[in-house]
């Protein structure tokens, strides 16, 4: 069963497990999860679970409520989500064993937003502006109308595969390129001998435009070396590369447009 | 007018890291100027089947259309036929796959995302939808050319989230515009003016979704001089970064002018104007 992780200041206060349908969250006694704290409204915000699946819906709260520290009105609980209420924080905590990594990737497909969805989103604005004929009412409207539609329509996404359980966000950030060494160049001829430059971006060229380039790749696997342009491909070990990639050795001997350097791994 | 010679195109196209089918199709008709790139979806193999009816109906009747009109002549409704032509041959994909998905019940509800660029007369009519991308490389400096048809750039343009949020927003895959499925479809259809150097990108969001738009602008003019070597090192950026979805990239650099040989009529009428 899914569960909610109340703490202050780091410190957890209580677990909740969510079995109401309706969870509410205020600072008044009636609410399932009391806080008791002034930043906190009355009828601050509901958890609404339908068998797997939490959505969070804030009641119109004076202070607002923040998902992973964006203001949210409504929105589908994954995984690890932090709910900020003022100081307090609640992590959503999914049912163990819910989350598949293989439904991870199926929620990630591209999905297209249904024209309709978006036609009844704008009718139900419009609609919204009849009554208050204000142009930032209006304004409101549509935006409200937009969010509604991204909420619904990320549940309808959920609606329609069952089994989809909660899982972590659907685009989470890129992983962190995992810790890798670090490789330089040392010149040994030409102008600069000496010189030593670190390889710190994903490619670096290296040569004279026109003349001869070669750019150099930092990859998870390592350092490469792929020839780009010029009648000559630059040597490695005193060996041609040819034109495909040529994976870099802890001090290689790599010539190019004359000038001589090694690579070599720093840390 | 044969454009094989001034325009010099790069494509690679992969399934990624993840996925084990490629829903991405990419074409090109360097001889006509035409690239077209369409990220599908569906369930099954209805992606693939949608964006590889995108890119075949729309190379094979733009072609067809091109025997007849060239691009740069404006017709009786005072509408240039590049955007005519690239306005019309999109519907006609679209009406093909949106009735293969209404006839096939295995085909029901799919759709393609979609970019279609047509190269005339020192110009590029770039026509979109959903939210694969354009980009362009002039004089050293990268920028996005289309602007996505998707939830969060909506979200975005009305102030509800910036930017930077968008970035780690829990619903990036939604469109909200897309090709095949809907009876009828408005694409976003624009001209620009084309300068010799320029490097066009046309990629699937496997790309621009993986890879940062600035590691993109780097390795464009990195490698811009080995337009092949920087298309195999923007797939593999992307699946070094974890190749969550397929990989598509087309680039498109030109390499001279290319002013439509007009006849001494229209010369005459744009005189006249």
């Amino acid at each position: 069963m899914a569960k909610l992780i109340l703490s202050m200041d780091g410190l957890v206060l209580k677990e909740i497990p969510l079995t109401k349908e309706r969870t509410t969250i205020g600072r008044k006694p009636h609410n399932d999860i009391q806080i008791d704290n002034l930043a906190v409204s009355g009828e601050h915000a509901v958890i609404v679970t339908i068998l797997n699946d939490s959505f969070l819906e804030d009641l119109g709260s004076t202070n607002g409520t923040l998902v992973n520290s964006n203001t949210v009105k409504k929105h589908f609980l994954q995984n690890n989500d932090v709910v900020e209420l003022g100081k307090y924080k609640l992590k959503y905590i999914a049912e163990p064993g819910a989350a598949q990594p293989a439904e991870k990737a199926d929620f990630e497909k591209t999905m297209v937003l249904r024209p309709s969805a978006m036609r009844a989103a704008a009718e139900q604005a419009k609609a919204m502006t009849a009554g208050g004929a204000q142009p930032q009412a209006a304004e409101a409207a549509r935006v409200a109308a937009l969010q509604a539609v991204g909420s619904a329509a990320q549940a309808a996404g959920i609606a329609e595969k069952p089994a989809v359980a909660p899982a972590a966000p659907a685009a989470p950030p890129p992983p962190p390129r995992p810790a890798q060494p670090l490789g330089a160049i040392q010149l040994i001829s030409g102008a600069n001998a000496g010189k030593e430059l670190e390889l710190t971006k994903p490619l670096t060229t290296l040569g004279k435009p026109g003349v001869q380039v070669a750019v150099l790749t930092r990859r998870p696997q390592g350092y490469f070396i792929t020839h780009v342009e010029g009648a000559n491909q630059p040597t490695v070990n005193g060996q041609s590369i040819g034109t495909a990639p040529h994976a870099l050795k802890d001090h290689d001997l790599i010539e190019l447009a004359g000038v001589k350097m090694e690579f070599f791994i720093k840390t | 007018m044969d454009l094989s010679q001034i325009l010099e195109i790069t494509s690679a196209t992969d399934p990624g890291m993840v996925r084990s089918h490629n829903e991405d199709s990419i074409a090109s008709d360097p001889a006509n100027g035409l690239v077209v790139l369409a990220d599908g979806m569906g369930g099954y193999n209805a992606g693939e089947v949608a964006s590889g009816m995108a890119t075949t109906v729309i190379t094979t009747e733009v072609a067809q259309v091109l025997t007849k009109v060239q691009p740069y002549e404006i017709d009786d409704r005072n509408e240039l036929a590049a955007t005519r032509i690239v306005r019309e041959q999109i519907l006609k994909a679209n009406t093909s796959i949106y009735q293969a998905a209404q006839s096939q019940p295995q085909y029901a509800g799919m759709g393609t995302t979609l970019i279609v660029c047509l190269f005339y007369d020192n110009k590029v009519m770039v026509g979109h939808l959903g939210d694969s991308r354009v980009y362009m490389m002039r004089d050293g400096n990268f920028s996005q050319v289309t602007r996505d048809h998707s939830l969060l750039q909506e979200q975005i343009d009305s102030g509800l989230i910036t930017a930077e949020q968008a970035k780690t927003a829990a619903h990036k895959n939604l469109v909200t515009k897309a090709l095949g499925i809907d009876w009828t479809v408005e694409p976003e259809i624009h001209e620009y003016e084309v300068k010799v150097g320029d490097i066009y990108l046309l990629c699937s969001d496997g790309l621009c979704d993986m890879v940062s738009d600035e590691d993109i602008g780097m390795t464009l003019s990195m490698l811009g001089a080995n337009l092949k070597l920087a298309t195999q090192q923007l797939v593999q950026m992307a699946n070094d970064n974890g190749g969550r979805d397929n990989v598509s990239v087309i680039l498109v650099r030109v390499l001279k002018e290319y002013p439509a040989a007009r006849g001494a009529m229209s010369k005459f009428f744009a005189w006249l104007k």
